[in-house]
């Protein structure tokens, strides 16, 4: 673990409330100068203080929405309405907030697909994975229920499918449905409900971000050639020299951002959801947010029972099968730092996993895109396809990569190989 | 070097998605105009939208509601204060009970919400052929491409539907619409308008000009939201700049390779 470096203000009162709480020390641990920190890491380390910037975004912008917005079917719609018409800047704040909630996953997307790349989930770091997939679960919960809260039709339909999955399961999913829905159908009571959570969980998001820091700060960051630090010359601070390079890259991102909040904030989202929730009209396709997709592709490819052939005895029939692969398949992510057998932590050195870790991003495409089509014709047998590999590829291409793969030579140290000698 | 390679992999995989992705779609695509409020400089043209109202109150509000817009909104779109409260005096709405506790009447203010023509959606189907002319109000916004689909739609009716084609009775053939037959009998035709400040009123025209009015009833603050726009990007770029060469320059010392921890 690196150490722990104590601030000592020379400002008198500073000092005297920092002995008693010590608030500039922990800064310091996180992202001070007393953070010493791999000197090559590349942008792709970018996107977790972005991830971080983007709740901070949606917590505000989400609190200001509280203030207007009423938890009600009757009104729900025409709150978010006179937000968007009558409250001062109010359309900002909306458009702001729901665009976020999409380059937050953008962030964390990138982030995760880090992780994957660079081989950030192998030890000592597998907690520090397993808490930022519980943020991914966590952030996964806070979409959905917030994209309920505008009761158009898409919040209505998305939400009855979603919670009506839970039925699947076996004894107790009648129970658990009807306990989500707080009767016996998407109703007002279910719209509160949601309101309450969507406002309590990003609070629990940030907790488990701060376990998430903490166990970064215990086990280092990790870099591009994924090898251990092996000494101080391949360290730098971390302020000045990687504030001022996500402060860059955060600039860079929000003008993306704003892009799409000033000139595109509906591209990113369903017509549908500016009618209002109407309970006897289905609408024509019923498609979650785009950052839904894969895992909704992942859900609807299952259409078989699984049970004795020639026989009626079915032992999971094809809806809870699909229920099944959707969790697993982020599930499965848990079991990563296991299933990676590789010693070597980086794709720079590992020629073969280079091409099946681009191979599952395609994979993740397809099933992006499979997931907004209407199951019909060949999207269905892609989807099944696209799931099928999906779990292939963790379950037994990285356990076999890891022992058939001839890796490259790792360098001796960062330093070695990121300064070189001549200059 | 592997840089490049990831780059390249990357864009390949992107661009083989985004084709597949355009493969599929359903429905008439519709007609693709020039608006005044696409782009980022885009602005509503103050001249159409307000022959766009003349076409709204004289067509589409006898069948059709606006419930979120306001006669004072018509401001934004040019009109001064008599000539609003003008306009919103040509409607009666409920007023408050009287002292005996019965219903009264009074005319529009221009806070008020226009008036729907129908007392409900029952009143509305019963007058309709069984279809219910739908709110108006975020129209543009809740169809894919929607100034112009609404565009499309208004101007897509067809005399007669092609051999074959099933059309139920009491319903138009217009291949816009999705499933092609709508209950909504063409609205416009050339002339069936006085515009007030001249323009031939072909149905072309009044489709044009009732779709910038509706563009600007769905999405108010789209100038707002354009000006203010160009503002940000502004100031994110330049900040962005700024953060970029600071950037080199305090990395320098870590370029050359300085040792910040003595061993
Ligand atoms: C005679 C009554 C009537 C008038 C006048 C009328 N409409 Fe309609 N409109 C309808 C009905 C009924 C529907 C529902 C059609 C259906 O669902 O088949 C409709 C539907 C629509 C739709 C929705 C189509 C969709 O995609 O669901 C639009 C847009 C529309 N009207 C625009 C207009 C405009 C603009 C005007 C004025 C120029 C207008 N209408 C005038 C009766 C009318
Ligand atoms: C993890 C962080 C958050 C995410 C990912 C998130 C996501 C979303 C999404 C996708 C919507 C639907 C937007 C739309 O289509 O209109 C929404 C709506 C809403 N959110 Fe959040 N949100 C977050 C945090 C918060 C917080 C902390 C609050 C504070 C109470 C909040 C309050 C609201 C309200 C009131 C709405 C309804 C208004 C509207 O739909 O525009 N959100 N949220």
């Amino acid at each position: 673990m690196a150490e722990w470096e104590s601030v000592k203000p020379e400002n008198k009162a500073l000092s005297w409330f920092e002995e008693r709480l010590p608030v500039l020390s922990l800064m310091n641990n996180v992202m001070g100068p007393g953070t010493p920190t791999p000197r090559n890491l590349n942008y792709a380390w970018n996107f977790g203080s972005l991830a971080g910037l983007m709740l901070v975004i949606q917590i505000i912008s989400g609190i200001v929405l509280a203030m207007h917005y009423a938890a009600n079917t009757g009104i729900a719609f025409d709150s978010v309405e006179r937000i968007m018409r009558d409250v001062n800047y109010g359309w900002l704040i909306r458009y702001m907030h729901a665009n976020g909630a999409s380059f937050f996953f953008i962030a964390v997307y990138i982030h995760i697909f880090r992780g994957l790349y660079y081989g950030s989930y192998k030890a000592p770091r597998e907690v520090l994975w397993m808490l930022g997939l519980v943020i991914f679960l966590l952030m996964m919960a806070t979409a959905f229920m917030g994209y309920v809260l505008p009761w158009g039709q898409m919040s209505f339909w998305g939400a009855t499918v979603i919670t009506n999955l839970f039925s699947a399961v076996p004894v107790v999913g009648d129970s658990i449905v009807t306990l989500l829905w707080g009767g016996f159908s998407v109703d007002n009571p279910t719209l509160n409900r949601f309101f309450s959570l969507h406002y309590l969980l990003p609070f629990v998001i940030t907790g488990v971000v701060i376990l998430h820091l903490w166990a970064k700060k215990v086990s280092d960051s990790g870099n591009p050639l994924g090898i251990e630090v092996k000494s101080s010359a391949d360290q730098i601070p971390f302020h000045p020299y990687y504030t001022i390079k996500d402060a860059f890259g955060a600039g860079v991102f929000f003008l993306l951002f704003a892009a799409f909040v000033f000139y595109m904030p509906n591209t990113l989202g369903h017509p549908d959801n500016y009618i209002p929730a109407d309970p006897l009209v289905t609408p024509d396709s019923i498609v979650p947010e785009w950052y839904f997709l894969p895992f909704y592709a992942i859900l609807r490819s299952i259409t078989f029972d699984i049970g004795i052939p020639g026989t009626d005895i079915i032992f999971i029939d094809a809806k809870l099968l699909g229920v099944i692969a959707m969790f697993s398949a982020i599930i499965v992510l848990f079991f990563l730092p296991w299933l990676d057998t590789s010693k070597v932590r980086s794709t720079k050195f590992r020629p073969m996993y280079f091409w099946f870790f681009w191979i599952l991003v395609a994979d993740m495409a397809l099933l992006t895109v499979v997931g907004g089509k209407k199951p019909e014709g060949i999207w269905p047998l892609l989807g099944l396809i696209g799931t099928f590999y999906y779990f292939a590829h963790f379950l037994v291409v990285l356990p076999l990569l890891g022992k058939i793969e001839k890796t490259l030579p790792l360098p001796e140290s960062i330093s070695n190989s990121v300064l070189k000698p001549a200059e | 070097m592997k840089m490049i390679k990831n780059i390249t992999v990357a864009l390949t995989v992107g661009v083989a998605v985004s084709i597949s992705a355009m493969a599929a779609g359903a429905g008439k695509h519709p007609l693709q105009v020039e608006w005044s409020f696409d782009g980022p400089f885009g602005k509503f043209d103050r001249a159409s939208a307000q022959r766009g109202w003349q076409v709204y109150k004289q067509v589409c509000a006898a069948c059709h509601s606006l419930k979120y817009f306001r006669f004072r909104n018509l401001a934004e779109i040019g009109y001064d204060e008599d000539m609003i409260k003008a306009f919103a005096a040509e409607y009666e709405v409920a007023g408050d009970v009287d002292d005996f506790g019965d219903p009264t009447t009074r005319n529009a203010l221009p806070q008020d919400v226009f008036p729907s023509p129908f007392a409900n959606d029952n009143a509305a189907r019963a007058s309709n052929g069984g279809a219910l002319p739908p709110d108006l109000s975020l129209m543009v916004k809740a169809r894919h491409d929607g100034a112009n689909y609404v565009y499309s739609l208004l101007t897509g009716y067809e005399d007669s539907a092609p051999a074959g084609f099933d059309l139920t009775d009491g319903k138009y053939y217009n291949e816009y619409f999705k499933g092609a037959q709508i209950s909504m009998a063409p609205p416009l035709f050339a002339g069936s308008i006085d515009y007030e400040d001249g323009t031939e009123a072909s149905a072309d025209q009044m489709a044009k000009d009732v779709v910038m009015f509706l563009t600007y009833v769905s999405e108010p603050s789209l100038e707002k939201r354009h000006q203010m726009g160009i503002k940000v990007l502004l100031f994110l770029l330049m900040l962005t700049i700024l953060l970029y060469m600071s950037m080199k320059k305090i990395w320098k010392p870590v370029k050359e390779g300085k040792n910040f921890y003595e061993d």
